[in-house]
């Protein structure tokens, strides 16, 4: 499904640039449950970006459900955000002046869908993550978790190839985490490809696979293995 | 459809500052609207003034000599009588109606137990195609009436009202200075009231009836083939032709005096055209402030939404939707309230403009035209305010714009 190779990314800074990705070698099957851990500064919200068609590399080739993701004018990259991927973001990104139904109906309002169809489909994403009676409640009349779950129905209603979420569990409790998790996890049953980004050990725990980023380069699996998670 | 919702939730969001914003587009169409009715009402207004008389007409009066000639002293009284009328109505073949007139001051005019004081004026039948009188009944002074010298009146619908109430005054007689005339006619005239407050007497019934010999007071003439340029050549040439006609010297400005409406026409229509000129700076100018209003709160409402902007991206907006959303905000926001002020502006116009009614004023207005194009002109201006906002927002990049706060 994710295939890179050999990529690189740098920063300018002042007169020169920062290198933050140094070579990154990766290979993500279809349906992998994926996280991917790094302090910060090693690189691994930048590799997401990278992965989510946020931001472009440098070097290298990302390849993306056998499309080469290189290059690309805004236009397309917005065409393939919204065909290829969804988002979760650590800070929700709701948009505060629209109904939960309405934030989880938007990237199908980009696909050209019409309002009703993508109401009753952003509907039924409400309810599979358990908000239908929230639908038109706004974001600030919601919890955390409720938030956070709001965004996973959005990410999930275009039926993306790859869920990405970045630090989906950084603002929430624990016992929010854990049921943002579940709902991660149940998603990854029906087969869903996801990557997560995240600082916490027991929430990497959760997934199949974790990449360990340090100082722009991975890991060896072995040293994974070693560090005992 | 889908697009004005999103539109609409963004607007109603920001409501006091859209509202703030539009204000001040509605404000500057609504200036424009009222200074160019304004202007359009002064326009009318001195078109009018020169509607009573046919435009190309020229007006020859003669005065006290200013210079001495031919070994007579300045001072002397240059007077018109009917041969001057004849030598031109048989010399200058461009002309196509002509009148010789005087006034009769200070006689009443009576009809049975009602009276007043009306302009009474001594005419050839000419007088009528000059005056541009238009016959409400019976008939205009002919050639008969001189030829006869019958004394007969034509009367203006004033005279008409004021004297006859509802009696048809045709056939009636009135007096003037106790003399006894026939009304043969009732004319109207688009000059208004003060043109229709006239009796006209046959000129040559008049100079026997009250002793004024043959003289002309002034000659009226009409050139309907003559442009500007002709016009102000012929009155130079009558000036030249009468100063040999009547003896005085050929450089004498206060011997023979000419007017022509069509030169003074011309003369006020070049300084209106300078006040609408001014107008337009004036309004266009009220409208760019407007949209650069616009086009400030848009670069706010860009900067302020940066984060929803990099979060609409994010879920697959592209450069173009962004782009088309915030420019179609903001041309329906000028779109809207420019309509608006032009709406109250044309009321304005409508309602208090109406009673506004005097020499150099009457019925301001607004042309469609003008009013549509100003539309378009808004239409365009309020893409033109969004376009920089627009392209602004189009090139935020959505990390940069998620990683905002």
């Amino acid at each position: 499904m994710i295939r890179i190779e050999n990529l690189t990314k740098s920063y300018p800074v002042g007169g020169g640039s920062l290198q933050v990705l140094k070579g990154i070698d990766l290979s993500i099957k279809q349906g992998e449950f994926v996280s991917i851990m790094g302090s910060s500064g090693s690189g691994k919200s930048t590799l997401l970006n990278i992965l989510g068609i946020l931001d472009n590399y440098n070097e290298g080739n990302y390849t993306l459900d056998n499309t080469l993701i290189k290059n690309l004018n805004e236009t397309q990259a917005a065409k393939y955000r919204n065909q290829f991927l969804g988002f979760v973001f650590q800070s929700f990104n709701l948009i505060s002046y629209k109904s939960a139904l309405e934030n989880v109906a938007l990237p199908l309002y980009y696909q050209g869908v019409k309002r009703s169809k993508r109401n009753a489909i952003a509907l039924e994403y409400l309810e599979k993550v358990g908000l239908a009676d929230r639908a038109d409640h706004l974001p600030n009349e919601l919890s955390g978790g409720q938030k956070q779950r709001v965004a996973i129905a959005r990410a999930l209603i275009t039926n993306p190839k790859v869920l990405l979420a970045d630090e989906p569990t950084g603002a929430l409790d624990t016992t929010t985490s854990y049921e943002v998790m579940e709902v991660f996890k149940d998603i990854h049953k029906q087969g869903m490809t996801i990557i997560i980004v995240t600082h916490e050990n027991d929430i990497a725990g959760m997934t199949e696979r974790i990449i360990r980023l340090k100082d722009g380069l991975i890991v060896p699996q072995k040293d994974t293995a070693f560090a005992g998670v | 459809m889908d697009l004005l919702f999103e539109i609409f939730a963004t607007i109603k969001k920001n409501k006091l500052r859209t509202i703030l914003t539009g204000l001040s587009v509605a404000w500057g169409i609504f200036m424009l609207v009222i200074l160019l009715g304004a202007g359009q009402g002064i326009r009318n207004g001195i078109t009018k003034q020169f509607l009573n008389k046919a435009t190309n007409m020229v007006m020859i009066r003669t005065d006290i000599t200013g210079m001495p000639y031919k070994g007579m002293k300045a001072g002397r009284r240059i007077k018109m009588t009917n041969a001057d009328y004849e030598y031109l109505k048989d010399n200058y073949p461009e002309i196509e109606e002509i009148s010789g007139e005087f006034m009769i001051w200070g006689a009443e005019v009576v009809y049975g137990n009602e009276y007043g004081s009306y302009g009474i004026k001594a005419v050839h039948p000419g007088n009528q195609g000059l005056e541009l009188n238009k016959m409400v009944s019976g008939r205009y002074i002919n050639e008969r009436d001189l030829e006869e010298t019958r004394k007969v009146a034509v009367i203006g619908n004033v005279v008409k009202r004021e004297l006859f109430k509802e009696v048809d005054p045709i056939g009636k007689y009135i007096k003037i200075s106790g003399v006894t005339f026939k009304v043969v006619g009732v004319y109207s005239d688009d000059g208004g009231e003060r043109d229709e407050s006239m009796v006209y007497l046959p000129i040559y019934t008049s100079q026997k009836v009250f002793n004024s010999g043959t003289d002309v007071r002034r000659l009226n003439v009409n050139l309907p083939e003559y442009n500007l340029e002709q016009i102000n050549e012929f009155q130079e040439r009558i000036k030249k032709d009468f100063s040999e006609r009547l003896v005085f010297d050929p450089e004498d400005t206060r011997a023979i005096i000419t007017r022509s409406p069509r030169t003074e026409m011309e003369k006020i229509y070049g300084v209106l055209s300078g006040i609408e000129i001014f107008i337009w700076v004036i309004g266009i100018g009220t409208i760019i402030a407007g949209i650069v209003g616009v086009s400030n709160i848009m670069m706010i409402v860009v900067k302020e939404r940066t984060r929803e902007i990099g979060i609409r991206k994010a879920l697959g907006a592209t450069p173009f939707n962004v782009v088309k959303q915030i420019l179609i905000e903001a041309v329906i926001i000028t779109g809207f309230s420019g309509y608006l002020g032009l709406l109250t502006g044309v009321l304005v116009l409508e309602t208090v403009g109406k009673d506004i009614q005097s020499e150099m004023f009457s019925q301001p207005e607004v042309d469609i035209t003008t009013a549509l194009a100003t539309t378009v002109v808004l239409v365009v201006a309020g893409a033109a305010a969004g376009f920089v906002p627009a392209m602004r927002a189009a090139s935020v990049r959505p990390i940069e714009a998620l990683n905002e706060n």
